[in-house]
């Protein structure tokens, strides 16, 4: 029987505030073991949790970029649950009233084909402990305790491992591009758990679906839930049952071990926190977050599109990053040229960038710089190759076009008296070459021109020197 | 000097007439702790030391003519789930014997910035479940109106200290009724504010949607003295309320003309002692001769109060007691064969009975299938009788009623009798179920043991209450007896 897969996922996220969850901690990561916390994230006796309001800030500012309904009345709860990495035993989290619910996202899973994947609701948690085990027992490390994070559910949507990838991709480039988190899945400040369920293909009812834990990393996400694809078809296939469970993705053995079934899922038994009040969130207060948000690169990339009349493929290398993407829309907004603007940042730029390891953030030049080298070129002042020769000098000294061009006296001849003098002396200089023009052998043409340009250090116009040289040759 | 006798305020006003050392106050309460806690055995840490070495320096202050704050080096006791940097905290559980707290809690830093003077760590019952402080894990409290008698609970200490004189003034903890009946029991003023008015910033939480630090002392004024330094909005509690603490001294006034008073007809039904009875409605007599209009009234949801709360305090008890598991801090079990059997064993054996019962009531209360059923409609009933209250207070200033339905009684009377001793909080529950404020005020005694007049008022009306409790107070003179305080060293108490 031929099968199709049902996937979605629960990411989290850790929030970048520069402080806790319900303390004044610092959120930063590493450091040295229980440095980074106090009487609230370490849970003593008698300690109380205080909201943190950049987080239910940061909260919004998600549940906006991904088209999310805000909850006006939101309510964090209690998750009871044993765990030595809990400090309190259980997580202050939101469950009946989430921040934000019923939003999407959309994803191109062919040239495109866009597929809108739903999110059904983003909540705000705390994140709990670090367990190191060493030879001589467990540790525990609370400085990551406490550190914010958001969930972000998605709806059943994805139909296969590749689209479970792009969704995570374009929510990390999201998540990133607003500035709520760094999204660095090797620090685990993003995280991904995943349902995959299968069932006959053309079938509506859902299949038994399983919760695989620890994917993180795009090439295990991918990997896990393939392989899960492929170990619950085998199942079914051989005549076998599913049952819901909890599996674990091994990263070294490539395959998801059972880490609990339903029947010993935990009873979280969720109820309010009493120890917060209700999170009043007003019309004001959406909208001031609402003004925060920065374009999104898939917003950007179609404005690019309409608005400079670029092609998508340069739309999307130019928005891959947002240093450059600013770039160009700054030059090609003074340049009034986007096609030279794109064609000058995608080749020369990028090329010296990637060589000295920068990004267009740190260039020593400016839009301004780029633009004024456009309109030396497009004004005939100077050449296309006296143009790169330039940049290189902008590139390393940060100079401004107009002022290499005057030091170094690049500026193109236009006097067609002069270039006519230089272009006879150049035919002169090369007898043969007229004998192999009359006998058919155009190329000799270049060869003049790179005379004439090398006599006139390279500053001559060179559709000039080209007309005059044809003009000269069919003189003789 | 026999200072341990006087009231909180005359304390005070000798020592800002520069009549007595802050050092003798404290020299003095401790030779009355030294001479009485064998007997009574409201203290469970007692740090003489640091409490003499604060004195000096408050003497130091105060030769130099500047203002020590308005508690002015009096020696207070505090229940000990109150958190004090340094000291114990150990809520008289064995899990947290040896504890030692890491910070202040925010009204530990408020009688500190006061100029009071913390004097020790008081008994209660274990994590203050309890009506009795027989569930103590260390030792029995006594009252001291009679030895072989409970002093009431769970601030059972606080309460018996005060009136025991072995401190002016003591900070207790409810969830419900925890420091009016034991106030009650042993003869002196206690008052449980709004829920919101005092910061539980550091005191170890039970029923986080019901827990409020409440004042004991042996007169109103001091209960009040104590109330106004300790009042008031904390940014870490965000359950406090930003709400101007009003000047709770101005209320100390004998008049009370104009005031309507509700006597809630269920709160004298069946189960209340007829001495008791006879008590409470002298004492209304009284406030009507002050000046109070006089009227019945009916709280016909207030029966439903004491299940409400053993669903919804048990239930919060049970997630707010799970930290004690001997991973971090406290008792942990020394026979364990993993990390289950770790938790197992240290809270079987850390806790006693009555939490674990809690623990075990609010798991079930919690758990899928019945939450609905249980936590949530006790939450439902929670809202049905707060609106029941502000029905009445559209037409009273303040509720009367008795504060416990029976005076102190002999340690194991109801020990094993759970319902009964549940039953002793039946007048005072319905308050902290409301979250409004109430005091107990003592009203005369019965068979020598005192007998409590509730005084119950709306949302951060706590300067009506202390004008009622005072005018009724200064019309009788039932603050000015105290216990005898036979030693009784031979009886025996407690398991």
């Amino acid at each position: 029987m031929e099968f199709e897969t049902v996937i979605g996922l629960e990411v989290h996220a850790e929030l970048s505030t520069n402080t806790k969850i319900y303390c004044g901690c610092t959120t930063e990561y590493g450091g040295k073991p229980n440095t980074h916390v106090c009487p609230v994230c370490l849970g003593l006796p008698g300690s109380l949790p205080m909201l943190n309001k950049k987080v239910v800030d940061y909260g919004i500012k998600a549940g906006l970029a991904l088209n999310c309904r805000i909850t006006k009345l939101s309510r964090m709860d209690r998750k009871n649950y044993f765990y030595p990495d809990c400090p309190k035993n259980y997580q202050i989290t939101q469950d009946e009233f989430p921040l934000s619910r019923d939003g999407y996202i959309d994803i191109e899973i062919s040239e495109g084909v866009i597929k809108r994947i739903g999110i059904e609701r983003i909540h705000i948690e705390e994140d709990a402990g670090k367990l190191l085990h060493t030879n001589s027992g467990t540790l525990v490390d609370f400085n990551r305790a406490g550190v914010p994070l958001i969930e972000i559910v998605s709806k059943p949507d994805l139909s296969s491992p590749e689209e479970a990838t792009l969704y995570l991709q374009k929510l990390k480039s999201i998540l990133s591009s607003i500035e709520v988190s760094d999204c660095k899945m090797e620090e685990g400040s993003l995280r991904c758990d995943g349902n995959i369920s299968i069932k006959p293909k053309g079938e509506t009812k859902l299949g038994i679906r399983s919760e695989i834990k620890n994917m993180n990393s795009f090439k295990a996400l991918e990997k896990a839930l393939g392989y899960e694809f492929i170990r619950q078809e085998e199942v079914l296939n051989s005549g076998g049952k599913l049952s819901t469970e909890t599996r674990r993705w091994d990263e070294s053995t490539l395959k998801t071990y059972i880490m609990r079934s339903k029947e010993q899922a935990n009873d979280y038994r969720y109820f309010p926190e009493g120890d917060q009040v209700t999170i009043n969130i007003s019309d004001e207060w959406i909208e001031a977050i609402r003004s925060t948000i920065p374009e999104l690169t898939h917003e950007k990339l179609a404005r690019f599109i309409k608005e400079f009349d670029i092609s998508s493929y340069d739309a999307m290398v130019l928005t891959l990053s947002a240093p450059l993407a600013d770039f160009f829309e700054a030059t090609a907004k003074i340049s009034m040229d986007a096609k030279s603007s794109a064609n000058w940042l995608m080749g020369d730029i990028s090329k010296l960038m990637n060589e000295a390891l920068i990004t267009a953030a740190s260039l020593k030049f400016t839009p301004e710089d780029l633009s004024a080298l456009i309109k030396l070129i497009n004004s005939g002042t100077i050449s296309n190759n006296i143009g790169k020769k330039i940049l290189n000098e902008m590139f390393l000294t940060g100079k401004s076009p107009g002022k290499i061009v005057e030091e170094e006296g690049l500026t193109q001849n236009n006097d067609e008296g002069e270039i006519l003098s230089a272009v006879i002396e150049a035919i002169k200089a090369s007898s043969t070459s007229v004998e192999d023009y009359k006998n058919g052998k155009t190329r000799v043409v270049g060869f003049l021109v790179g005379l004439v340009m090398k006599a006139t250090k390279g500053k001559s116009n060179p559709q000039m020197v080209n007309k005059l040289i044809l003009q000269e040759l069919n003189k003789l | 000097m026999e200072l341990h006798k006087h009231k909180a305020h005359e304390l005070k006003d000798m020592i800002s007439k520069r009549e007595i050392k802050v050092q003798e106050v404290i020299t003095s309460f401790q030779a009355r702790i030294d001479k009485v806690e064998t007997d009574i055995g409201a203290i469970l840490y007692n740090d003489f030391e640091k409490a003499i070495e604060k004195a000096k320096k408050l003497d130091l202050s105060l030769e130099k003519g500047e203002n020590i704050g308005i508690l002015s080096g009096l020696p207070i006791g505090l229940k000990d789930n109150i958190s004090v940097e340094g000291m114990q905290n150990t809520c008289a559980s064995k899990i947290l014997e040896g504890y030692i707290s890491t910070y202040d809690a925010n009204v530990t830093e408020k009688i500190k910035s006061s100029g009071g003077i913390i004097m020790g760590k008081l008994n209660m019952d274990e994590f203050a479940m309890g009506s009795s402080n027989e569930n103590s894990a260390f030792k029995p409290c006594r009252n001291p109106w009679d030895l072989t008698r409970v002093p009431g609970g769970s601030s059972g200490g606080p309460a018996a200290a005060v009136a025991s004189c072995e401190v002016p003034l003591s900070l207790g903890t409810e969830t419900g009724g925890s420091v009016r009946q034991p106030a009650a029991l042993c003869g002196v003023v206690g008052l449980k504010p709004t829920y919101g008015r005092v910061s539980r910033y550091g005191v170890v939480a039970f029923g986080s949607t019901l827990d409020q630090v409440g004042t004991l002392g042996k007169d109103v004024e001091d209960c009040a003295l104590i109330t106004s330094a300790i009042a008031g909005l904390d940014k870490r509690d965000f359950t406090t309320v930003d709400i101007p603490v009003q000047d709770y001294k101005k209320s100390l006034t004998k008049d009370l003309s104009g005031k309507r008073i509700g006597i809630p007809k269920e709160f004298f039904g069946e189960g209340l002692n007829e001495d008791i009875r006879k008590k409470v409605e002298e004492a209304i007599k009284v406030l009507k001769a002050n000046g109070a209009i006089i009227k019945e009234c009916s709280l016909p949801l207030a029966d439903y109060s004491l299940a409400a709360y053993y669903i919804i305090s048990s239930a919060e008890a049970s997630s707010n007691l799970a930290r004690f598991d001997g991973i971090r801090y406290g008792y942990r079990a020394t026979d364990y064969k993993d990390g289950i059997d770790l938790y197992y064993k240290s809270r079987s054996q850390g806790f006693g009975n009555e939490v674990k019962r809690r623990i075990m009531l609010g798991t079930y209360a919690l758990s899928a299938g019945y939450y609905d059923a249980y936590y949530k409609k006790a939450l439902k009933v929670r809202k049905l009788i707060k609106d029941d209250f502000q029905r009445v207070f559209k037409d009273f200033d303040a509720l009367i009623s008795p504060t416990s339905p029976s005076t102190a009684f002999k340690f194991g009377e109801k020990k094993d009798d759970v319902l009964a001793m549940y039953l002793s909080d039946i007048y005072t529950v319905p308050v902290n179920i409301a979250g409004i404020p109430a005091i107990s005020v003592p009203c005369g005694f019965v068979d020598n043991l005192p007998v409590g007049l509730q005084i119950i008022g709306n949302y951060f009306k706590e300067d009506i209450l202390f004008n009622i409790a005072y005018s009724y107070e200064q019309s009788e003179n039932w603050h000015n007896t105290m216990p005898s305080m036979v030693p009784c060293l031979s009886i025996k108490v407690g398991e």
